[in-house]
């Protein structure tokens, strides 16, 4: 079962990964320091569909691309917080990292929770506590983003009037 | 129906759109310049489709031109290669992107520019929907001719009142940031308003627009008035007709009301943007290096209030005094009206127009220890050169009288009585 990653607010770009590893936008090789400095545990134990649940602002400071690569590369299925920085939010819908806004599941949820999460209609299922939220649903035209694997693999194969 | 940025948006959607739903919507232009293109350029690669319309691209040499060492200069002929590659004729190397955006007339009342920029947002002083995008963004944007939004919830602030003399906007600017927060307006657009906006010149306008950055606006707009068209007219390439956009019953989620009467001269501190003190109670603090410029503050009216004070004076010996016109056409300006040669004669040093020590990859970097202060809208540490530096913001008057005294003194009583 996809289980919940928790992390407090203002999480910026860094703590996300540190600049020193920058050196590369290849996802898998990001992954492995994700979070390296504030959840050393995060990059060896997670599984592909595990979710990061973060705080307000979540994804401050750079406009770097390689903080939604790195958790993507993780294997993270989506990330839930209350807010996210603008430009992390566009980031991360571009490279295809589906994030949910929704500050009830975000403050609850609790690290290690079991979840289940159905992005197309924002619906949020702690199987811990037995509650259920709902997010913002994310638009199909995100879904889609998100299913190409990032707008520049989308636009690959479509037009970008295929979106809507 | 709506706020500014719905109206806009909802102009380019042709149907009435509101905060919340996101939209595909066609962008007038694309604009980039050397520190972002070479990325862009990157993504657009990747796609490998052809570029949907040409004359949407603006390419701006400006953050580090000429080039100051080997990498820029490799990357400034990688992206020159592109630009001729594709046949690209919107390109420009004659003074900071978003000055320049203005002066050729891409930006208009009503239209929709994207730019990998931060500063991008600028360009709402004229009621342009303009906001800053990551450079894979923009790459797309050239493929596609279009991009998605989020149409923003709006922020009202209205300024209401005159200021006092030697107040200028960059300190009501500065006052309202330590007021909001560098995440005061995250997502929001903010759409700046009330009596003393609308007795402003676009010039001073403009500071609100680029410094809405700061507070982490999307957008910061002001609604088109008899100001803008004027300056259109006679100050951009943007011939008439224009579309003069304004909000239509609008619901804002929340409006800052601000009379500007009540406000000092300010300066930002080091490090925060938002770290906003009256001017007062940091006077005394000795400074290195003055530096007048940038898309904030580096316009002719800028460099005239600077001028009115340093005529006939002498900047302080150890304090470096840096004058970089934000564009050639108001370095132009100030040459033919005898303020270069006010600055000349005052021992500034004249730098080379575009961003230049902006972004300390030129044009005047600072020494650890240094404190530099400055006209820009950005003291983040290691901004100007080394982390150990410190940068201190406030107006074109302010800095100028820091550069006479070498410290941080109230700039009125030199405006009072400038040399006769
Ligand atoms: S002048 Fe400074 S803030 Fe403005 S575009 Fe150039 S580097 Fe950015």
């Amino acid at each position: 079962m996809p289980r919940a990653w928790k992390f407090g607010e203002n999480l910026n770009t860094d703590e996300i990964i540190p600049a020193r590893y920058n050196i590369t936008i290849e996802p898998k090789e990001l992954a492995r320091n994700v979070f390296c400095e504030i959840r050393p545990d995060y990059a060896q134990s997670v599984h592909p569909g595990d979710m990061v649940v973060g705080g307000p602002n979540f994804g401050c400071g750079s406009s770097r691309e390689h903080a939604p690569i790195a958790i993507k590369g993780s294997g993270a299925a989506c990330v839930i917080a209350p807010s996210f920085a603008r430009i992390f939010f566009r980031n991360a819908i571009n490279i295809g990292l589906p994030i949910l806004e929704c500050p009830e599941a975000a403050a609850e949820i609790a690290d290690g929770d079991e979840l289940a999460v159905s992005l197309g209609d924002g619906k949020i299922t702690d199987l811990t506590s037995g509650k259920t939220y709902q997010a913002q649903p994310l638009p199909a035209f995100v879904l889609q983003i998100a299913e190409a694997g990032g707008i520049v693999n989308f636009l690959k194969t479509h037009t970008i009037e295929d979106l809507v | 129906m709506g706020t500014l940025v719905e109206e806009i948006f909802s102009r380019k959607a042709g149907r009435e759109v509101h905060a919340g739903e996101i939209v595909l919507l066609d962008v007038d232009y694309i604009m980039s310049h050397d520190n972002t293109t070479p990325l862009a350029i990157k993504a657009f690669r990747e796609i490998g489709k052809p570029i949907a319309d040409k004359d949407k691209l603006v390419i701006h040499f400006d953050h580090a031109y000429p080039a100051p060492n080997l990498l820029a200069a490799e990357a400034q002929k990688k992206a020159l290669d592109f630009i001729k590659e594709q046949g690209l004729t919107h390109f420009y190397h004659q003074g900071v992107c978003h000055q320049v955006m203005i002066e050729e007339g891409f930006v208009r009342p009503g239209a929709v520019i994207i730019g990998a920029d931060s500063h991008t947002n600028t360009y709402g002083a004229l009621g342009a929907f303009a906001s800053g995008y990551g450079s894979t963004e923009i790459g797309v944007a050239w493929v596609a001719g279009k991009t998605w939004f989020k149409v923003p919830p709006t922020i009202l602030v209205e300024l209401e009142g005159s200021a006092r003399p030697g107040v200028y906007s960059k300190d009501v600017m500065l006052y309202l940031a330590g007021l909001l927060g560098m995440d005061g307006a995250t997502y929001r657009s903010v759409e700046f308003a009330g009596s003393y906006i609308q007795s402003l010149s676009m010039q001073a306008r403009i500071v609100f627009s680029n410094f809405s950055t700061e507070i982490g606006a999307k957008c910061g707009l002001i609604a088109p008035d008899a100001v803008t068209v004027d300056f259109l007219e006679h100050e951009t390439k943007a011939a008439p007709p224009y579309d003069l956009v304004q909000p239509v019953n609008p619901t804002y989620e929340r409006i800052v009301r601000v009379n500007v009467a009540e406000i000092e001269p300010q300066v930002a501190c080091h490090p925060d943007v938002d770290h906003v003190k009256p001017l007062s109670e940091v006077a005394g603090l000795p400074i290195d290096e003055v530096f007048i410029g940038t898309c904030t503050n580096g316009r002719y009216e800028d460099l005239e209030i600077a001028a009115r004070m340093l005529k006939g004076r002498r900047v302080a010996p150890y304090t470096r005094t840096i004058v970089t016109p934000a564009s050639a056409l108001i370095y132009k300006k100030a040459l033919e009206n005898g303020l270069i040669q006010v600055f000349m004669d005052a021992g500034c040093t004249i730098g080379v127009v575009g961003c230049g020590a902006c972004i300390g990859r030129h044009g005047g970097l600072l020494a650890p220890g240094e404190r530099a202060f400055t006209t820009m809208n950005r003291n983040f540490i290691g901004r100007m050169g080394s982390p150990e530096a410190e940068i201190y913001l406030g107006s074109p008057a302010a800095v100028a009288a820091a550069a006479i005294e070498g410290k941080i003194v109230d700039p009125r009583p030199y405006l009072e009585a400038p040399y006769a």
